[in-house]
């Protein structure tokens, strides 16, 4: 090891996180060259491959390296929220007939594309602009890209580096939601923990809220596939040892670590596009559903942040600032108020870091601190983090039990299969109260507000 | 006897994987495939109505058999077929002849049980006792 491990959590949290597994995918990503101060987990860290999901690592710029495995194959996977004028009282029984719009209007499940095919140019300016292409095809609302994660476009994108069989499962999906833990709810603010800060996102208790958590589809999952094996070989080639294979990297420098990170950036720019689509489709059904528009309903988003990432940032080590190759693989960046990535109109109060829960529990929206800074570089958890494999959790929960027990509690569900509603069942993940409240008292994020589900679409 | 099995799911907290057995590395990379597509469907409803071939080579066995699946998974998605015959024959070392048999996804009469995102290399490995091949392979779901 080169670093030592830090890990977030409570002893509650990490005995129930496959604690030796996760903790030896930790100590392996210490063992990556270059990285710096700490090989870090989340309060939310579970098992994954390679990296831990909840995992966060730096690396200089030096000898440091870049792993497509430590970003993950859903690049760019993260979330959106949109708040709303609309109060869930006075809604009433309109909330079931919104749900069962958003599920007819945006594509989702398992090999579901959506309403847009692009050429190969197009799909180039879309990986290139992000959520700004999409706003310019009349997606959505130009003040939208304010309040995206590096104004919905993020640099350092070249399509050439997106392979044609990339492109060719990139083709028919930006605007769907896809499957897996991917989900649209209509939520209900429950409770406000920061009045200040939740006025500053235009957030309030009782509001009727919109969240979208989806990623880059076939693009990233190819895109990763493809520089995991390129670097397999680099890693090789290099002599740089790996406790797993799935951690192949390259140094920042190389040639392949520069071709992945303009890939990456590529399906960066797809996710947010494909979360700019889905919102444009989710704030028309709310337009038919209410019979105002958009703009009247206030349907605007309060901001959109992605968990699996690698992204170049400044971060201060032993004193002195250094600029750093930050792998966030199930966490979300936590910047502080005054930070000047953090949009200008949130400034003063910090970053909003949403966290989305389990479908029968609830979401997060937080803020970003100056703790965080200092401890995690900016990180804190991404969601509830799993506990139960998915085929364990379909052999113990009938998906048809769990929807009746969904609705009893007033939950109302659209999912493309029993099964597959199953396996997102909240017992097959941790508490989301206690992964907050955990990054709470740490000081990583600070809780803003809590959103309970009241409708819950799974691909 | 585990020669007589031809693959068995293994379970894993956030992802799904494979353990598949062979005589032959054809035969394990066989199996391998009939794992992978039992996850993502029923296969006792896919009809062999349609062929497939690919050719697929890599460094070493066990990138060898992440290559195989990719390259079933590409075809998985991109043309939303469905295989539940394979036939592996070897080309050279580490390169590889597959035919494929299957149908499209058809959602009147298929289940699609899961997204499989990819093929990882996590815990990966492929190994040989004699005419006896194993392989553990785990997939992002």
């Amino acid at each position: 090891m080169r670093v030592p491990g830090r890990i977030f959590a409570s002893e509650e949290l990490i005995e129930k996180a496959d604690r030796e597994k996760a903790l030896e995918q930790v100590r392996n990503v210490a063992c990556l060259p270059g990285i710096e101060v700490a090989s870090m987990a989340m309060p939310d860290i579970h098992w994954g491959y390679g990296f831990a999901i909840g995992g966060v690592a730096a690396f200089n710029t030096g000898e440091g390296v870049i792993s497509p495995g430590g970003v993950g194959y859903d690049i760019a996977c993260g979330v959106r929220l949109l708040r709303s004028d609309i109060s869930v009282d006075e809604a009433g029984s309109r909330v079931p007939e919104l749900v069962h719009e958003l599920s007819r209007s945006i594509p989702a499940g398992v090999g579901r594309g959506g309403e847009l095919r692009l050429d190969d140019r197009e799909l180039d300016r879309l990986m290139t602009r992000g959520a700004a292409w999409a706003v310019e095809q009349g997606y959505g609302w130009p003040e939208d890209l304010e309040v995206i994660e590096d104004g919905g476009r993020f640099g350092g994108a070249d399509p050439e580096r997106v392979s044609p069989r990339a492109r060719k499962r990139g083709f028919s999906q930006p605007g769907s939601l896809g499957a897996g833990n991917h989900f649209i709810e209509v939520q209900q603010v429950d409770q406000v923990f920061d009045t200040a800060a939740a006025s500053t996102f235009g957030v309030e208790e009782g509001q009727l809220c919109i969240m979208l958590h989806s990623g880059s589809r076939g693009l990233g999952h190819q895109v990763c596939s493809e520089y995991v094996r390129v670097m397999d070989r680099v890693a090789h080639r290099e002599g740089i040892r790996l406790p797993d294979r799935q951690l192949a990297c390259a140094p920042i420098g190389s040639r392949e670590g520069q071709e992945y990170f303009a890939a990456m950036a590529c399906a960066v720019n797809f996710a947010r596009a494909n979360r700019q689509v889905m919102a444009h489709l989710a704030r028309q059904a709310c337009e038919r559903i209410f019979g105002t528009a958009a703009e009247r309903l206030g349907l605007d988003v309060v901001y959109d942040v992605s968990h699996n990432i690698a992204k170049f940032e400044d971060h201060e080590v032993d004193g002195t600032k250094k600029r750093l190759c930050v792998h966030r693989k199930g966490a979300t960046r936590s910047f502080p108020p005054g930070h000047e990535e953090v949009p200008a109109r949130y400034r003063g109060v910090g970053q909003p870091v949403i966290v989305p829960g389990d479908m029968g529990t609830a979401s997060y929206l937080l803020k970003g601190t100056e703790t965080a800074m200092a401890a995690s570089f900016g990180s804190t958890c991404h969601g509830a983090g799993r506990v139960m494999g998915r085929r364990a959790a379909k052999r113990r929960i009938r998906g048809n039990e769990l929807r009746s027990r969904l609705e009893e509690q007033g939950i109302t569900v659209r999912a493309g299969s029993a099964a597959s509603l199953a396996e997102e069942a909240p017992e097959a993940y941790k508490d989301i109260d206690v992964v907050v409240e955990v990054c709470h008292r740490a000081g990583l994020s600070e809780k803003v507000a809590r959103l309970r589900p009241l409708g819950v679409i799974k691909g | 006897m585990p020669e007589t099995k031809s693959f068995e799911i293994i379970e894993h907290t956030a992802d799904t994987g494979i353990r598949a057995y062979g005589r032959s590395r054809e035969q394990l990379l066989e199996n391998a495939a009939r794992g992978l597509f039992s996850i993502i469907t029923d296969l006792g409803l896919v009809e062999e109505r349609e062929v497939r071939r690919v050719e697929v080579s890599a460094p070493d066995d066990e990138a060898l058999a992440v290559e195989w699946l990719s390259e079933l998974l590409f075809l998985h998605e991109t043309e939303s077929m469905l295989f539940a015959g394979f036939k592996v024959t070897e080309k050279g070392e580490n390169e590889i002849e597959g035919e494929l048999r299957g149908e499209p996804y058809d959602p009147g009469r298929h289940l699609l049980l899961a997204e499989v995102k990819a093929v990882t290399y996590h815990m990966l490995e492929v190994s040989r006792r004699g005419d006896a091949w194993e392989a553990t392979i785990v997939f992002d779901v």
